[in-house]
């Protein structure tokens, strides 16, 4: 079965999903090295996900004084995680706090590693807040350098990243 | 975020992502897709259904872990178990985002 893309977007919303403008078309190819039994994964959700108590929120102040421009800041989510709060005007809360594993799905992935399917969880997961706006340089230059020194850190040997 | 897949693994990091808009990741050449067809907001499943959250996770690693080429697209055949026009309105948050209330008072959206 083929998915349609569409299927729960607003029908005047589809032409802007239907040209995007590529940033680079090369074969950009990294393949896992190890067995996956072996391999240590993370997560990345941009579902604006931060740490109610210790992590300030994706600035949506700014993002309603100048509807264009997203937040390109990330979050680290230690696993396994408390206190979770969602700063994303794009979509509603009510699922994503009753079991945030449908976005960042950290207590199933602890289940395979402890079946031995996956080696190990990471212990630092990622969010962002996928709305960027007209432009992606803030996340050029701020939230992917931060996140890529912070898979090398950790020895990530492979990223699930969850588009909300 | 597909282009953030691409950035993270030309930095040596094997990537896969899961979307409800794998057409949208193809077309900006993401490496691995894995689409669901799912409302936005729930890209793993329902909440407090684990069986369906380790269906998607599970297709996600093997995608991860065993696609030989760029540019490997699996889809998961899984319908959505709310009706369409529930889960439609079910997904949007109360009022809307910043951008659209932009757009929509600029008449550049037929709603």
């Amino acid at each position: 079965m083929i998915v349609d893309s569409y299927r729960f977007l607003p029908r005047s919303f589809r032409p802007i999903y239907e040209n995007p403008e590529p940033h680079g078309t090369d074969h950009v190819w990294a393949p896992l090295e190890k067995r996956l039994s072996d391999s240590r994964i993370a997560i990345l959700t941009s579902s604006g996900m931060y740490l109610e108590e210790t992590q300030q929120p994706f600035d949506l102040e700014r993002e309603r004084a100048e509807p264009t421009w997203g937040d390109p800041s990330f979050r680290v989510i230690p696993s396994p995680a408390d206190e979770i709060g969602l700063a994303h005007l794009h979509i509603s809360h009510d699922d994503i706090l009753a079991d945030p594993n449908i976005a960042l799905p950290v207590d199933r992935l602890a289940e395979l590693a402890r079946s031995g399917i996956v080696g190990e969880v990471a212990p630092r997961h990622l969010s962002v807040m996928g709305f960027q706006g007209t432009s992606l340089d803030g996340w050029r230059d701020i939230a992917a350098p931060g996140i890529i020194e912070l898979l090398h850190e950790d020895e990530v040997d492979g990223l699930i990243l969850a588009p909300v | 975020m597909p282009v953030l897949a691409r950035w993270i693994e030309a930095a040596g990091i094997p990537t896969v992502v899961v979307t409800m808009m794998p057409d949208l990741a193809t077309k900006l050449h993401t490496p691995r897709t894995v689409g669901v067809e799912f409302p936005f907001g729930h890209p793993f499943g329902l909440p407090h259904e684990p069986a369906m959250q380790h269906r998607v996770l599970g297709e996600a690693l093997h995608v991860l872990a065993g696609a030989d080429r760029f540019g490997t697209r699996i889809d998961i055949d899984l319908e959505w178990p709310i009706p369409r026009k529930e889960a439609y309105r079910n997904w949007q948050p109360a009022e809307p985002s910043p951008i659209v209330q932009w757009w929509i008072s600029r008449g550049a959206l037929d709603r």
